[in-house]
């Protein structure tokens, strides 16, 4: 029996471990060559949704094989979800890693910091950079080095069903938090159905961090800013949100039920994204009636600015790569602007290329929508390594206030608390 | 795991072999006599030491530093990092068990609970349900099939059908208390109603297996000391007391241990259950550790001191419990 436990802790622990033994494989680096001559297969770990968005992605590595017909591109869709663990433990143990990945700009700081990504500045996969819009190319840099290619890029922005903010009788999507509110109200008084429904995701509270010109911390100067004045203030809002203005929020449901609500009519307005109105388009309230939802940039704060989060996705290759030169030239193809019109022609999604935006590209409502969102409001995020641990305290915290367990100052204190255990060398305030 | 287990047992005949023998001699003569034995136990001796104490020592050591995925020697491609963590002594321990985390002692608790409660409720209703079914009654078969059901559905799936079913919008149990006049239930909106949940949910769970483990104990129970004690003049109570309790405790307890160690691992419930947007008080000790190894830079120290404890916690209670019930078997 004892055996049998000690076994069963084991691996516990050895699973908890295993990613941490290991050693890598070593990567050769040749002299530039003509893109003709480069040879070799490489692997690309996609992350785009299997069903709906992979065909596009192998229909152009189909074209890229065509033209570079020594290559041969071995593409492997990987879930989202499980995108950065999977890469993490292949890039750090050298064996099974891809040459390019596809990444969440979220992720970029990261990798980077880790060592996993190779920076791309002077190399073949950065191509026309001038061509691309900066803050998508932003996301790519950290600490004064490239190591991504925009491919995608996508923001939150305020979605709403115009029928029923007619119905309310508001002319004009609300342009700050306080409107927000007001309007909401209106919504469920004059037509039943519920202003919003607030999303108690971490990264959905960014848009009201934003605006009301506060952030997680500010790397320059190595403080820790959620617990500033600023932050409270887009807390106090959240929660005022929450507790006035949206449907009541089933915490460990509430991306697909917001999502429900809103495409059936019983919700009015969605802090949401590009990726969501395909299947907003499919609900009752939309079907046959797509000119019915409207694109507004999220509301602005106190500071009188409305900003929100930078999405969307960056090529990488991965820095053991066995064949630099054809990931490279890989990249380089697949964020082109001949591929990057495929791609928003196919799947709907934002080029990073301003020479991508053809009329055939923003004849797609969620394209035209969002364009003048992501122009107006789109910023990057913090460059910070850690920014994927600073979430999980962030949303514990934020869950807590919104329940009323949990003062909005009392909150972001614990807040900037255990962020100060995460950020070496930071100070609180 | 499962090669662990089934070499263990491999092991457990070798040393049977062995056993019966008298005391061994010179070394020599002790290789000549018992090569094959050695030469049956090496493989099992070399994968336990690959899979089991070759990681344990590595998780030991990881937990006396502080080593993170950022400081640990890095060489992928043109890419050099080299090692910058600590040796820290037992400063992990000292940090987590001291309470100056903030961490240890609400996960534990809450662990201790969670552990506790789905324990007891498992094994009565186990229990209960096992009684039910060991007497003679129509459509036996039928029953046990159903019951046991829950334990052919993979967890995972049963955890997702649980959270559609409990959820507050569109779920079926608001459909059900609404349509008979009721007010709509959070049924995951608080830490507490989170809590009733996923106990809920891993009772639901762990009951076929004790009901299974229990009713093969059910039979084993001679006949004759029921009718024995009917005899008596025991009353059906006095004989669940005194002839099926005593009967069952060699695989109640047994059940009873098993229960625990899964229950205090139980990972894939709390985690798929909940979702992302929790309050971290749900979180049993292993989550915990898991959100520390596998949430952006893995804090390997971190986890891994989590890891140890978790193991000599469970080592601790087993041997404890193991004692506890050895002696009063023999009582």
């Amino acid at each position: 029996m004892r055996r049998g436990i000690s076994i069963a802790a084991a691996v516990t622990v050895f699973a908890l471990t295993a990613s941490a033994c290991g050693d890598s494989g070593g990567g050769s680096s040749s002299k530039p060559k003509d893109p003709k001559d480069i040879s070799g297969t490489i692997t690309y770990w996609d992350t785009s949704d299997a069903a709906t968005e992979a065909p596009t992605y192998k229909a152009l590595i189909k074209q890229f094989e065509t033209t570079y017909p020594k290559i041969k591109v071995d593409y492997q869709n990987v879930p989202f979800t499980d995108i950065e663990q999977k890469f993490k433990s292949a890039a750090k143990s050298g064996k099974g890693a891809p040459d390019v990945v596809r990444t969440d700009v979220g992720l970029m700081a990261e990798y980077a910091e880790l060592g996993y990504i190779a920076p791309l500045d002077g190399t073949a996969a950065l191509k026309d950079t001038d061509d691309f819009s900066s803050v998508p190319l932003n996301t790519a840099k950290y600490k004064g080095k490239t190591y991504g290619v925009p491919s995608v890029t996508d923001t939150l922005g305020l979605l709403y069903n115009k029928k029923l903010l007619k119905k309310a009788g508001i002319a004009e999507p609300p342009a700050t938090w306080d409107e927000f509110i007001a309007d909401s109200k209106t919504i469920k008084r004059k037509t039943g159905a519920y202003g919003t429904y607030l999303n108690p995701d971490s990264y959905f509270l960014l848009p009201l961090l934003y605006s009301n010109g506060a952030d997680l911390a500010d790397p320059s100067k190595k403080k820790i800013t959620i617990n500033d004045g600023a932050a409270v203030k887009a807390l106090d809002t959240a929660k005022k949100i929450n507790d006035e203005a949206s449907m009541k929020v089933d915490f460990a449901n509430a991306y697909q039920n917001m999502q429900a609500a809103f495409k059936n009519g019983k919700v009015a307005m969605l802090v949401q994204g590009p990726w969501s109105v395909g299947d907003a388009l499919g609900g009752s309230a939309f079907k046959g009636d797509e000119g019915n939802l409207g694109f507004a940039p999220v509301p602005a704060g106190a500071g009188g600015k409305a900003q929100a989060p930078t999405g969307g996705h960056n090529l990488t290759v991965y820095q053991g790569s066995s064949n630099l030169d054809a990931s490279y030239l890989f990249t380089q193809f697949m964020t082109s602007t001949p591929s990057q019109i495929a791609i928003a022609k196919g799947t709907g999604t934002l080029p990073t290329r301003k020479s991508a935006y053809t009329s055939e590209v923003t004849g797609d409502a969620k394209i035209a929508g969002f364009q003048p969102i992501l122009e107006k409001t789109a910023r990057a995020r913090v460059a910070l390594p850690q920014v994927g641990s600073l979430f999980t305290p962030l949303a514990q915290n934020y869950v807590k206030i919104l329940q009323g367990d949990e003062s909005v100052q009392g909150g972001l204190d614990a807040t900037a608390k255990e962020f100060q255990k995460l950020l070496n060398g930071y100070s609180i305030g | 795991m499962t090669t662990a287990t089934s070499t263990g047992k491999t092991d457990e005949k070798a040393r049977g072999r062995r056993r019966p023998q008298r005391a061994p001699g010179p070394v020599r003569r002790a290789w000549e006599k018992y090569w094959y034995a050695w030469a049956m136990v090496a493989p099992v001796a070399i994968v336990i030491t690959l899979l089991v104490l070759y990681p344990l020592g590595y998780g030991f050591y990881q937990s006396l530093t502080n080593a993170t995925e950022a400081n640990v020697a890095t060489t992928i491609g043109a890419f050099h990092r080299p090692a910058t963590y600590d040796f820290v002594g037992l400063d992990n321990y000292w940090h987590v068990l001291s309470g100056e985390d903030g961490d240890f002692y609400p996960r534990l608790w809450w662990t201790v609970l969670w552990t506790v409660s789905c324990v007891v409720l498992q094994v009565g209703l186990g229990m209960a349900l096992a009684v039910l079914l060991n007497r003679k009654m129509r459509m036996r078969g039928f029953y046990r099939a159903m019951l046991i059901l829950p334990w052919a559905v993979p967890s995972f799936i049963g955890v997702f059908a649980w959270r559609l079913m409990l959820n507050s919008q569109y779920g079926v149990f608001n459909e059900i208390i609404q349509a008979v006049g009721l007010p709509a239930q959070n049924w995951l909106g608080s830490p507490l109603s989170q809590k009733i949940a996923v106990i809920m949910v891993n009772v639901w769970i762990g009951i076929p297996f004790n009901m299974v483990a229990l009713l093969g104990g059910l039979q084993s129970i001679p006949k004759e000391l029921y009718e024995a004690a009917e005899m008596d003049g025991a009353s059906p109570w006095q004989r669940f007391v005194n002839v099926t309790l005593p009967g069952l405790r060699p695989v109640s307890n047994t059940v009873i241990l098993l229960g625990c160690i899964w229950t205090f691992n139980m990972f894939n419930v709390i985690y798929l259950l909940l979702g992302n947007n929790t309050t971290g008080d749900t979180d049993i000790l292993v989550t915990f550790a898991f959100h520390k190894a596998f949430n952006g830079v893995s804090d390997y120290a971190g986890a891994a001191t989590y890891g140890i404890i978790i193991l000599a916690l469970l080592l601790a209670f087993s041997t404890f419990y193991r004692r506890s019930t050895l002696k009063s078997e023999q009582a």
